[in-house]
């Protein structure tokens, strides 16, 4: 399958859009094993799938758009002991940017936002977003009041950001700006009811 | 509708609270609630019948019950004081011990309505 190919250069014209999500993504995320995690659309879920093996310590959502940082949010509240991650992208936050002001203010200290952010609606056919069109997520997340926040563009920034998701005192909040190109190919599993009792089995036990 | 099935795959229990305007603004959430058969409980208060006075409550006062049934979430309506506690109670064991999807509806016949 053709999966490295840019689309028509609108994303990948601007500057900042240069690192490819299947290098930038598992270097950000570092050790996926000490997360729990929550990814957004097909995007996001296939970056996190690939990386994970669409381990059961992951919910990857295909709907709901705009759910991703919410249940993350729950599941921090719920679940203090751990570290929760929500990998999402610029489009299915946008779709409920409000929840990172709800966020900012619970600002539970084991939760970690990273915006995959291309630019662009990948899921449709790679439609602009806003975020090609000027929104700054990352300044909108600090506008909110989430203190911890990074806008990574280059290879060289991706420490700093694997180290605010994995140490942050506060919900952390980092926006990974990459080209528009596929994510990995990744055949998970889609049945979100199926994917609940994976991941609830996986941390609570059976029962 | 989001937080309480993050909620759910930590362990937790929550109850979500809103007025029945907010019906509206998480439809496809719903999505997730019935995909996933996650247990979800709300607790609505009524705009848009009973005595309203407001006419732009009305649109989605009046949608609330069927748009959620839409969504497979069952509603049970309380028009009186001495519904709420036993309704309340019956909606926990749907939802939790059950796993369903419940709206209780607090009707303006219940809690009054506004007349602005």
């Amino acid at each position: 399958m053709a999966l490295d190919h840019d689309r028509g250069g609108v994303g990948a014209s601007a500057p900042e859009f240069i690192l490819d999500r299947r290098d930038a993504v598992p270097a950000l995320v570092g050790r996926h094993e000490d997360f729990l995690i929550v990814s957004g659309l097909a995007g996001t879920s296939r970056d996190v799938a690939a990386l994970t093996g669409d381990g059961a310590h992951t919910y990857t959502m295909a709907g709901a758009m705009g759910g991703a940082c919410m249940i993350g949010l729950g599941l921090a509240l719920a679940r203090p002991d751990r570290r929760v991650l929500v990998v999402t992208g610029d489009g299915e936050l946008l779709m409920n940017v409000g929840a990172l002001a709800t966020i900012a203010v619970m600002n539970p200290p084991n939760l970690a936002i990273v915006c995959v952010d291309n630019g662009h609606y990948g899921e449709t056919g790679y439609q602009k977003s806003h975020t090609s069109l000027g929104v700054d997520l990352e300044r909108v997340a600090a506008g909110f009041g989430i203190k911890a926040s990074r806008a990574i563009s280059s290879e060289n920034e991706l420490a700093d950001g694997a180290r605010l998701l994995s140490d942050g005192n506060g919900t952390a909040f980092v926006l990974l700006r990459v080209k528009p190109t596929d994510p990995p190919a990744f055949k998970r599993n889609m049945d979100p009811s199926a994917c609940r009792n994976l991941f609830r089995t996986a941390l609570l036990g059976a029962g | 509708m989001a937080l309480l099935a993050g909620a759910d795959l930590g362990g937790a229990r929550g109850v979500l609270l809103m007025q029945s305007s907010g019906t509206g603004n998480c439809v496809n959430m719903l999505s997730l609630i019935k995909g996933g058969r996650f247990p979800f409980l709300t607790l609505i208060s009524m705009r848009g019948d009973f005595g309203e006075g407001n006419p732009w409550q009305f649109p989605m006062g009046q949608a609330v019950q069927p748009v959620l049934e839409a969504m497979g979430v069952i509603c049970l309506r309380i028009d009186r004081p001495e519904e709420v506690v036993p309704t309340v109670g019956a909606a926990l064991t749907m939802v939790f011990q059950s796993g369903h999807a419940v709206a209780v509806l607090l009707t303006q016949k219940l809690l009054g309505a506004k007349l602005f």
